[in-house]
This record gives C-alpha cells, structure tokens and sequence, in this order.
C-alpha cells in the first residue's frame, strides 16, 4: 500500500540534525579547541503518509531511536525542521514558546531538555505516541494497568468524569487484545506476561487515539511465537484506523512482514529509502547488500555469499570524511573518500545514497 | 577417535527446582541428545524451556534450589554426574568451557581483559605468568582482537569485541566443549556474522564440539549441523538440521518455523502460537504442549507422549566421513509413527 | 471504588503473608508492639506515678529498695518506683524517637527528590549543605544546639528542643539515600514514557519517583527511628533532657549521677538500657523486613527467564481468552 509523498503526508523531516555536545576537556578547553559533538543524527529527512508503515532500520548507534525520540519531544532537534500534518513544529518556535531545563550538570557541554508548555504540545502529543521496547522497564511496576493506561488521558485532562475514563480505558485494553478488560485493569505489570505487557503499552498509546505511532523495536524483547501477535495487532490498528506507524527496529526479517516502506540508516544518515519490496528485492547501496546477505534466515539448505563487514560502526564523534561508509565498504572507489553522496534515484520512489547507484540501477 | 562416536552424550536427563516453599518445578525431564567433535549442536526453544537449565544441569553449575534427579551425561565415555566436585572442576573449562550472554556482566569490570584470561589459563595449566600471558596473545590473535588490547579494561571495548573476548576466554584451555548460551542475541546483525564466522573458523581450526543455546531459529540453520527443540523442559524433536527445518514432525516446531520471519519468503500471515508455556510446578498430565497445539486430538490430553524414531527410511547410516551428519530424528508427539525410541 | 478496595485489601494480603514468613521481622514487630503497649497503658500496669515517693510501713522513703523488697523493679535514690519510670519514660522516649524520626525523614526525602530528580544547581547546593552537616560530628554538633537553645529561653520545653535538633540534623543520611535512588529511578524507562506522554514534573514525581522511593522510605523510618531512640537518650543521659519528663536516657543519667552503680543498685541504671536496646532492636529488625517487602521482585527480569519456574503459587490465574490475532 504505497501512498503518495506529496499532498498526504502525516509527518515530514527535513534535514533533521541532533548532535549531543561533549564536555570540554581542561586541556582542550585551555587550548580553545572545541570539543567534537556526537553526530547521532546528521541530517535524515524523510515522509510519511497517512496510514502508512515506514520501517526505520539500522544497528546499534545509527541513530534511529535518536530520531524516535526528538519527534516524540523527548530530545530537542540541533536543527531541522518537523513538520506534523503541515504544521512546523519547528526547533525556533519551540524555544520562544518552552523552557530550557538542564538535565546533568552545569556549565558548557550540559545535555538540555526542552520542556513544552502543556498547550503547545498537546496536539502534538495527541498526534503522536511511542511505544518502547522494553515491555518489562517501560510499565511501572507500583501502577495499575487501570493507571497506566489512563496516565495519557489523566495527563492531559482528557475524559475527566470517571465513567468516560473508565471507559475510554477498558476500549484501549480491548482494542489491544486484552479481553476482557476487567481481567486487566487491577493487576500489575509482574502478573503480566511480556507480550501482554506490550498490549498495555499499546493500549496506553492507544487511549488518545494517535493518528502517528512511533514504535521503537516493539517485538525484540518477546518470544518470537507472540511477536506475531503484537505485529498482527499494529498491522490491524493500521488497517481499521488509517495510524500510520514509525516501526524502528534492527530485525529485518520483521520489517519483510510488516512494513511498506523501508529507510536504512548508517551512522546517522539514511543510505537508501524506497518501498520494502524494492528495497529487498533489490538493494542499491553497499551497506544495504551487505545487511540483506547477513540476516540468518531459517532455511538451511539456502547457500548465498555473505558480505561481513569488517570491523564495527565507527563512533558518531569521528564521522569518516567523504561518503561515511567508505572505509567498510566492499566497492569503495577513490571518490567515495571525498564525496559525501546525495540521494540517487534508483526508480520511482526508491533512492540510495551511493556513488555507484547510476551505474547499476537495474543490476 | 572416529567423528561418528559422539564426544558428549546425555541420556534421560532430569532436573528439579525446589522453591523456598517446597514446590516442585520440573525444569528438565528426559532430555537426551549426542554432541559430536567438529560438529554443532543447536539447543533451541522459546523463555522457560529449559534450554539454559540444560546447559548448566550438563556443567553442574546450577543454583542452590536446583537438582538434578536422574539421568547419564557421558563426557567421552566418563559419566559426568557420577564424579565427585572435585573432579567435575577437571572438567569445567579444561574440556568444556562456557561462553555466557551477556559479555558485560561476565567479565569483571575492573581488571584488564589480558588478565581475566590469563587467570583462566592459570587456574588449571601449570604454567607460568609470562608463558600464560604469551598464550593470551595468541588467543586473542585468534578471535580477531588486536594485541596491543591486552591490557584494555571491559568498557574500552565494545560489544562484539567483549564477546570476541570471552569466546578467548573459553578456549583458553584449549577444551573440546564449548557451551554458547546466547551468544549473539544482543548484537548487531552484522557483529553477529563476525562472530558466527569466527566460531565456525575455531571449529574447523579446533575440532571443538559446539553446543549453542538459543532461540533464534536463523542462527541455528546458519550454523548448526543437529538441532534439539525443547518445550516446557522437554525434548520435543530431535535431528539433523535438514530433516527437522524440511520436514517437522512436532507442531511446536511446525509452528515455531512458520512465526520466524523468512527475509526471502515474507509471508502473508506470520504465524503465532496461542497461549503461553506451561508453569513448571503446574505441569498439565498429559503432553506439555498440548493446550497451545493446533493438531491435538484426545489422548494428547492424558498421556506423555513417548520418544519417537522418525528418521527417513532412506536414511543411511552415519558414517566415519567427518563431512557427513547423522540422519537421525526423533520426535515427541503421539501423531509420529515409529518405533518408539529406547536408550 | 470497590475495585480500589479489592485492590487494597490484596495489597494487604500480600504484604501480611510474605511478613508471616519472615521470622526475624516477626520478632521485631513483636518487640515493638510490646513496648507500645505497655507505654500506652502505662497507668493501667502501675498504680503509682513517676514522682511518687514510695514509702515504707513507717513511711519512710524507700531509698535504692531491691526489687525483692519493692516489685517489680525497685525503687531508685529518691524512692520513686523503677518500673513506673520505665513505663512513662516509655512515653517520652517514642515520642521523640518517632517524630524526630519522622522529621527527619520528610526533610531528608523532599529534599533527596528535589536534588535527585532536578540536578542541576539544586542538587549542588543541596548536596554541599549535606556535606557540611556530614562533616561535623553529630553529638557535639546536637549538644551545642541543645544548649545554645536553651540558654536562648525560647519557652521552648527542653523536650521539644530535643526533637527539634535531632529532627533537624538526622536528614542528611536520607537525602543522600533518596538522591541516589531518585537519579537511577528517573532513567528508567517507564519515566521516558510518562515524559513522552508529555507528563509535567510534578505529575512525575507524584505518580512515579515517590511510589518508587516509598518503600526506601519506609525503610528507612524505622532505622531512623531508632538512631533517633538512641540519640535522644544519649543527649539525655548527658543531662540534656528535661529532668521533669524523665526518658529512658534522663534514667541513665540519674542512675550514674546518683550513684546507683556504686551503690549497687543494678535495677536503676540495667532496665532502661536493656529497654533501649529491646527498642532498637526491634527497630532494626523490622526495618529490616519492611525494606526486603517493598524491595520489588517488581524489578525488571528480562526474557521470562528459567526464574519464572519459582513462580508465585498464590499468585491469580491469568485470564484465558486472548486474542490470538488482531
């Protein structure tokens, strides 16, 4: 179900940057050399249509949960620009309107997170919602199932007369799966399995009725026989309500099943973006081929060569000059080492950011 | 030693968990399965089936609640349950070595990763620290870990690299045994492949037996050679990775295979498996998976079903060949026809 | 609101059948109760009061009498019963154990989760203050309040000085606590997600930092406490309570300043120590049990691991019908 970019879109980033400043160490600040920040985002845009599932796909220190977490609100934006249904929500506006409270520490370097004035964000945070890996951390233990999925209404003094909220609670755990909901509503998190778990953390996000879900790897942390249960449940959401649904996560083989579209990110940056098929099927950039030869399928008798990369992810602080993926990449040319490729356009709506994509569009 | 006799071989092994207030969990009940040199061996199934009991039941390593109440685990012929404690530590890492999950919290954050491997050299070879230490740069030349790292502490290095090193850790002993619980799971995908790369090279290297603990259904077809799927604490198939993933007999295993997520064959519908496990101190009386199985009929309900043979009828026998692997394959469901399976 | 009852009493069911299994706890309460009880009903276990002079058949007053001459325990230099002072003195000595204790502890805790959960220069100035107090030893440190404050004449009784100080200077150890407990809890995931949801802070530290620290809290009261038992009698035996509302300590003090000890008269100055020691031993056991109660078996286990076979058997059943699809 692939949607157009253009008029549809949920949600548009552009040119999205979130670097974390690095204290100053005494000797370099005595030499006033400035202190490289962690480029955990540098520089991803990307849309997303209504009712559509992009898959956000990547290892460790990609900067994919980044991402997750600046459009949620959780981190601030170094720059860029967000835009919900149209609206800017835009870094400049953000500041005139909130508050800047320091989170570690003082002085020069500190992490600072903006703190939104209710009114500002409430549309966005009825708008968008995420749902956290972990389903064991993210529910806290001393809180009902009542309480938990109800924080977002109590938070926002949505559905104040008791029965609304009740009701408007027991839905959420139905939609969920979790049937019938007065089963539910008491316990805690620990008498709950991980996959039911992960229902309450989806009827949590549920209960404002988001027309974006961020999920950032909803099924890693579950038995692989319930993981199709919680992605049938998304897919579902998706079909009967139109959500469109940000699915970060590093299992490839999930993304096959679930996604329509797929970003694969490298070091802060997405290397290649287009409709899952296209992607999969044929995958332009290096990084991308070299994923796709990786990823253990269960099926023994397939024999196909595998292109393990050599070393690890270099550390977002020293982002390697020209294209960031030179100094792994198998097909490297002397170009790559200066030239920071732009997006090439493989076919209609698939691109790869590569230097060898014109030449072997269709290989 | 011919590669058809099997290096480990555990028979009808049985372990019990007692809690504090007396209840019973019967973590493990007639597990049995051959590991052979040169060879992997894939122990697989989903939280709670006993697949980590069964690793350290066979390395007697379990906590204090835990006892193991019947069964043989023959280690080259010497039944491993039968020696004392003390010998049992002649074992532990100098024939059978372990490399755990969590890279992190094995290793002790506050000595260099040179000296945790060489305190397992010195522990059990009389050796001295200069020697033991020549021998960690060789183990660490072999995993891949350059060797101006030796003196590096745990949080210099980073994930793959930690794994890297414990897996130097477990050879350093040079066992014929090596146990990994996991080893892979909280890694990336292609740090993975690095890994699984380098184990296969030790093998062949090595002529290690390897026993690989998990519940990733991808791993095992990329680098075992057997497979045993456990469920609810017991075996229930059993056989060489061809015949179990082409043709499963047990519907744990049917379905657990459809709800994988194939990159090549993307499905339209995963598959899910209703239901959960079973609690170990409240075992149903008849086939443990029976409440969740959509093929039971009744006398799945009543009675356990028994260890059937269900090798392939061309199946040949195993041969001295190193490159061949045992055909065999057996199942626990009242559905298989064969004969039942005795030792 | 019956599902907020029902809630309540599994709470309480939980809470009562993990503190029956644990022996040590049982104990603890028992002595605590048992001193609770005879200090509430003191005037019912003895007829006389702390001030009566006891005389005998002549009606001379009893000096330093044995407890075989006068039960149970005698009486001290002045003729006053031992044991009637014990039982008020029982009075005095909770009252100013429990409400220093629990000062301290509310000032401790606002203020370890003001610098916890804020940082920043908050939790600097808060930290540097605690460091001062941690600095200068306690009891010099109390004695001088104590008596500068009373050389002030503030009308103040010298009972409630000593609450006061003692209150007053006994947060910093729960400050430090809370702190450290306040900072690992705002990293966990569940307030990544009341933040996501768009929580305030004050929502936050409502419905999740303080559920959290509660149990920490609770804890660490009865320990509290009982530093605080100890203190005041301490501070009492030095001769700085108030003479006219005698604590288990001003007892102490009497018995050696009035040579007891040399006068033989073991059942002065060994009941209220013994009592002291009852208490606080009674504090620390319970204190003890209370924080493994509230210790969460609710932390997180990862994967429902092989530690899911010890399950709970008197946990409820979970429900059967769950949907196996969308």
């Amino acid at each position: 179900m692939t949607a157009s970019r253009l008029d549809s879109s949920m949600l548009e980033v552009n040119d999205l940057r979130k670097y974390f400043p690095v204290r100053q160490s005494l000797v370099d600040a005595v030499r006033r050399i400035a202190p490289k920040p962690i480029k955990a985002v540098d520089g991803v845009s990307f849309s997303l249509a209504r009712g559509e599932v992009l898959a956000l796909v990547g290892e460790s220190g990609c900067g994919k949960t980044t991402i997750a977490k600046t459009l949620i609100g959780l981190e601030e934006q170094t720059d860029g620009d967000i835009r919900f249904e149209g609206q800017t929500v835009g870094a400049h506006e953000r500041r005139q309107r909130a508050a800047l409270v320091p989170l570690e520490g003082s002085g020069p370097g500190t992490r600072e997170q903006l703190v939104f004035p209710k009114i500002a964000m409430k549309r966005l945070r009825q708008q968008a919602q995420m749902i956290f890996q972990d389903p064991y951390e993210s529910l806290n233990p001393r809180a009902t199932i009542f309480d938990i999925v109800a924080e977002p209404l109590v938070v926002h003094g949505i559905a104040k007369p008791r029965q609304e909220r009740v009701a408007r609670v027991k839905s959420a755990l139905e939609d969920a799966g979790l049937r019938p909901a007065e089963d539910y509503t008491l316990r805690f998190p620990h008498e709950l399995s991980g996959g039911q778990r992960q229902r309450v953390v989806i009827a949590g996000a549920m209960v404002l009725q988001p027309e974006l879900l961020i999920a950032d790897e909803p099924v890693s942390m579950l038995d692989v026989s319930i993981r199709a249960d919680i992605l049938n449940l998304l897919r579902g959401l998706r079909d009967s309500r139109g959500i469109s649904i940000l699915f970060i996560t590093h299992d490839l083989g999930t993304v096959a099943y679930f996604a329509d579209r797929i970003a694969v990110m490298y070091l802060g940056r997405i290397v290649e973006i287009g409709a899952t098929n296209d992607v999969l099927k044929n995958p332009q950039h290096p990084y991308t081929r070299a994923l796709l030869s990786v990823v253990p399928v269960p099926n023994p008798r397939l024999r196909r060569e595998r292109i393990i990369l050599q070393g690890e992810t270099p550390n977002p602080i020293d982002v390697p000059p020209g294209c960031r993926f030179h100094p792994r990449c198998p097909v490297a040319i002397e170009p790559c080492r200066q030239i920071d490729p732009l997006f090439a356009e493989v076919t209609q709506g698939h691109q790869a950011a590569c230097l060898l994509v014109p030449q072997r569009a269709h290989s | 030693m011919s590669a058809d006799m099997p290096l480990l071989s555990v028979r009808h092994l049985s372990t019990d968990f007692i809690s504090a207030d007396g209840t019973v969990a019967h973590a493990l009940e007639d597990v049995s399965f051959d590991a052979y040199p040169g060879q992997t061996l894939g122990l697989v199934g989903e939280s709670g089936c006993g697949k980590t009991t069964t690793m350290i039941s066979l390395m007697r390593l379990l906590p204090a609640a835990g006892r193991i109440t019947s069964g043989e685990v023959l280690f080259d012929g010497v039944d491993l349950l039968s020696i004392s404690e003390r010998q049992m530590r002649k074992y532990r890492w100098k024939e059978m070595a372990m490399v755990f999950q969590s890279a992190m919290n094995a290793l002790n954050p506050v000595r260099t990763v040179g000296d945790q491997i060489a305190e397992a050299i010195l522990l059990h070879d009389l050796m001295d620290r200069a020697a033991a230490d020549q021998r960690v740069i060789g183990l660490l030349d072999l995993v891949g870990i350059a060797k101006s790292r030796k003196d590096q502490y745990p949080h210099q290095y980073s994930g793959g690299m930690r794994q890297r090193a414990m897996i130097a850790m477990a050879l350093a002993c040079q066992p014929r045994l090596l146990f990994a619980d996991e080893p892979t799971t909280a890694l990336d995908v292609m740090i993975q492949a690095q890994i699984l790369e380098l184990l296969r090279d030790i093998q062949q290297t090595m002529g290690l037996a390897i026993i690989l603990v998990t519940h990733d259904l991808g791993v095992v077809a990329e680098i075992c050679d057997s497979v045993v799927v456990m469920y609810g604490g017991k075996v229930a198939e059993y056989g060489s990775i061809d015949v179990v993933y082409n043709s499963p007999q047990h519907p744990y295993t049917q379905r657990l295979l459809e709800a994988f997520p194939d990159l090549n064959r993307p499905a339209d519908v995963l598959a899910s498996i209703p239901g959960y496990p079973p609690r170990l101190n409240a075992l149903p009386p008849g086939c443990r998976f029976e409440p969740r199985c959509h093929m039971r009929i009744d006398v799945c309900a009543k009675a356990t079903p028994k260890l059937i043979d269900v090798t392939p009828l061309d199946g040949r026998p195993p041969t001295a060949d190193s490159g061949q692997r045992s055909t065999i394959h057996v199942a626990a469901c009242h559905l298989c026809t064969g004969p039942e399976v005795k030792a | 609101m019956s599902e907020r009852r029902t809630l309540l009493k599994r709470n309480l069911l939980n809470f009562w059948r993990t503190f029956r299994r644990n022996r040590m706890g049982r104990i603890g309460a028992v002595l605590l109760f048992t001193v609770l009880i005879l200090s509430i009903g003191a005037p019912l276990l003895t007829p006389y009061q702390p001030t009566d002079t006891i005389r005998d058949a002549n009606g001379r007053g009893m000096t330093f009498a044995s407890p075989s001459e006068h039960g149970p325990l005698g009486t001290d230099d002045a003729g006053r019963d031992v044991w009637t002072q014990l039982l008020y003195g029982a009075r005095i000595s909770l009252t100013i154990g429990f409400v220093a204790g629990f000062m301290a502890m509310v000032i401790g805790s606002l203020l370890g989760i003001l610098a916890g959960y804020f940082g920043g220069w908050i939790d600097s100035l808060l930290m540097r203050t605690t460091d001062v107090f941690l600095v200068i030893p306690d009891l010099p440190l109390m004695l001088i309040l104590v008596a500068t404050l009373r050389q002030l004449n503030t009308g103040f009784s010298p009972t409630v000085v000593l609450i006061v100080v003692i209150g007053v200077l006994y947060w910093t150890s729960t400050a430090r606590l809370i702190r450290s407990q306040v900072l690992s809890i705002k990293e966990r995931q569940f307030v990544a997600r009341a933040r996501a949801i768009g929580a305030g802070h004050s929502h936050i530290i409502r419905k999740h930092i303080i559920p959290q620290v509660m149990p920490l809290m609770v804890a660490n009261t009865v320990l509290i406490i009982s530093s605080a038992i100890l203190t005041e009698s301490g501070l009492s035996f030095l001769g700085l309570g108030d003479p006219t509302q005698p604590s288990w300590g001003t007892m102490l003090n009497f018995a050696f300043a009035r040579s007891a000890v040399s006068n033989g008269a073991w059942w002065f100055f060994l009941p209220p120590g013994l009592a002291i020691v009852w208490v606080t031993l009674g504090c620390v056991l319970l204190g003890n049990v209370l924080e493994e109660i509230f210790n969460p078996r609710l932390t997180s286990h990862h994967l429902e691991g092989e530690q899911h076979m010890i399950a709970r058997p008197d946990s409820p059943p979970l429900a059967e019908g769950i949907e196996g699809g969308a």
